[in-house]
């Protein structure tokens, strides 16, 4: 990274560890939790908010003189829809069927906390090519939450990664299944993507004792 | 019969929290004590009440394919729905701010219980979810709708109440250091999930007979998963400690804690 300096890449890294949104923040669960069952709406899902927040950040930054603070929370809003209905046409226009996978979720990426957080807590305060760092940052903090989520459930739910069979096939028993191993159907079930998000964060604070609560 | 069963199945089958993870973010940020809890649960009661059945009117007049066409013949064409997000949270954001000044003006004390969480649900996704779960599955009248927004609702409360009892009782318990608050809140709330995922079999049935019949058996079964789940998380070697908190003196207690 010759381009930045030491302060500017750390806006991004930090996210990705040791201040991730999803398990330090607590920002940003919702959508993270719901389309995680497969790893190919995990990608996307992490595309479409590090668009979204890149730009938002941007024209937050950019606008954030001209706010009047009292109705800040609906210009916000109002920003953020608009990228959103791109990202939504956009899907619809060329991965339909994956569109149809995350239905509302989509449109709930505007309701998405990390994005409202990072406009209040950075982009608000803070000149625009380091809001674009910064949201750039927390997008790909939560894009790998999200596909190491999406990896896990995938892998031991339908034994396939991107839709493509890894652990033989199932029903005519060739590769892993020939020893007897089955698929774990309930890590499809939504309740296992609670349980996966909590053991990363159990084995992110074991391995970094500072983050451990009271 | 429609409207019961749109109302249960709103509260336990497609529960928020349990069943489509919507308002997490609020849910693990203002869990922390029971009453603090229950101002949150009702606020976003209200505001679900409010805003669905309104952002269902203005799907089916403003924004369907087809919707302008009581303008007249010439607008029946247009296409709006693109449009929809921004103006459901539009909607959300302005009918929070106004809920908010009305609340303040005619009950002070409603006001000081609900005041300070209206602002924060503007951005909880449970509220914009309603609105877009009712867009996605065509509820098809303006009462359905308002049921609709009611059960999830109360199905919000009921998940963010369960969950600030065990999390006030857990502080008791010797959970792993590093899994302590947000950790096992997670794995907690997955348990309840799968708790809650046994509701689903509840409006298979056809006829009105079995339909009412599951209704006064799922009433009995609501309070038994937070149950379970207490006894499960206590059974271990935390419920000696537990006692022995309450023998021993305060700092011991706090020891545990920490």
């Amino acid at each position: 990274m010759g381009l930045l300096s030491k302060k500017d890449a750390k806006l991004i890294t930090d996210p990705l560890a040791d201040n991730n949104p999803i398990t330090i923040q607590v920002l940003g669960i919702c959508s993270a939790l719901a389309i995680t069952a497969e790893l190919k709406a995990s990608v996307v899902m992490a595309i479409s908010v590090l668009f979204v927040m890149g730009v938002g950040n941007v024209v937050i930054s950019l606008m954030r003189n001209i706010i009047p603070s009292k109705i800040r929370i609906i210009v916000q809003l109002i920003v953020v829809a608009s990228l959103v209905i791109i990202v939504d046409l956009v899907l619809k226009a060329f991965a339909y069927e994956l569109s149809k996978t995350l239905s509302v979720f989509v449109g709930l990426i505007i309701t998405n906390c990390i994005i409202m957080g990072r406009f209040e807590a950075f982009a608000l305060a803070n000149g625009t090519w380091r809001s674009f760092l910064d949201g750039i940052g927390n997008a790909l903090g939560y894009g790998v939450i999200l596909i190491i989520v999406g990896f896990f459930r995938e892998l031991f739910g339908s034994g396939t990664l991107f839709g493509i069979p890894v652990l033989g096939d199932p029903i005519a028993k060739t590769g892993l299944y020939a020893t007897g191993y089955e698929n774990n159907g309930f890590m499809i079930m939504p309740p296992m993507a609670l349980i996966v998000v909590g053991i990363i964060i159990w084995v992110q604070r074991s391995r970094n004792k500072a983050l451990i609560e009271d | 019969m429609e409207h019961i069963e749109l109302f249960f199945k709103s509260i336990f089958i497609d529960n928020m929290v349990f069943s489509v993870f919507l308002g997490m973010c609020s849910y693990l940020a203002v869990s922390k004590r029971v009453k603090t809890a229950v101002g949150l649960g009702a606020a976003v009661i209200f505001v679900l009440a409010i805003t669905v059945p309104l952002n269902w009117l203005l799907d089916q007049y403003l924004l369907q394919p087809g919707a302008l066409a009581w303008l007249g013949a010439e607008y029946a064409d247009y296409d709006l729905s693109f449009l929809s997000f921004i103006m459901f949270i539009a909607t959300i954001a302005t009918m929070v701010q106004l809920v908010e000044i009305i609340v303040e003006k005619f009950s002070p004390s409603l006001y000081n219980s609900l005041g300070i969480f209206l602002p924060l649900i503007a951005v909880n996704c449970a509220i914009l979810g309603g609105s877009l779960f009712m867009q996605s599955r065509e509820i098809a009248t303006l009462g359905l709708a308002t049921t609709y927004g009611v059960g999830s609702g109360i199905g919000w409360f009921l998940a963010i109440l369960a969950i600030a009892a065990i999390r006030e009782k857990i502080r008791y318990s010797n959970v792993p250091a590093p899994l302590r608050g947000l950790g096992i809140t997670f794995i907690i709330t997955g348990l309840m999930a799968i708790g809650f995922m046994s509701f689903g079999g509840m409006l298979t049935g056809g006829d009105d007979e079995e339909t009412t019949e599951t209704e006064t058996v799922q009433v009995k079964e609501e309070t038994e998963p937070k149950v379970s789940l207490n006894t499960l998380e206590e059974s271990d070697n935390s419920e000696t400690i537990n006692e022995m908190s309450k023998v021993e003196d305060k700092s011991l207690a706090n020891n545990t804690i920490k």
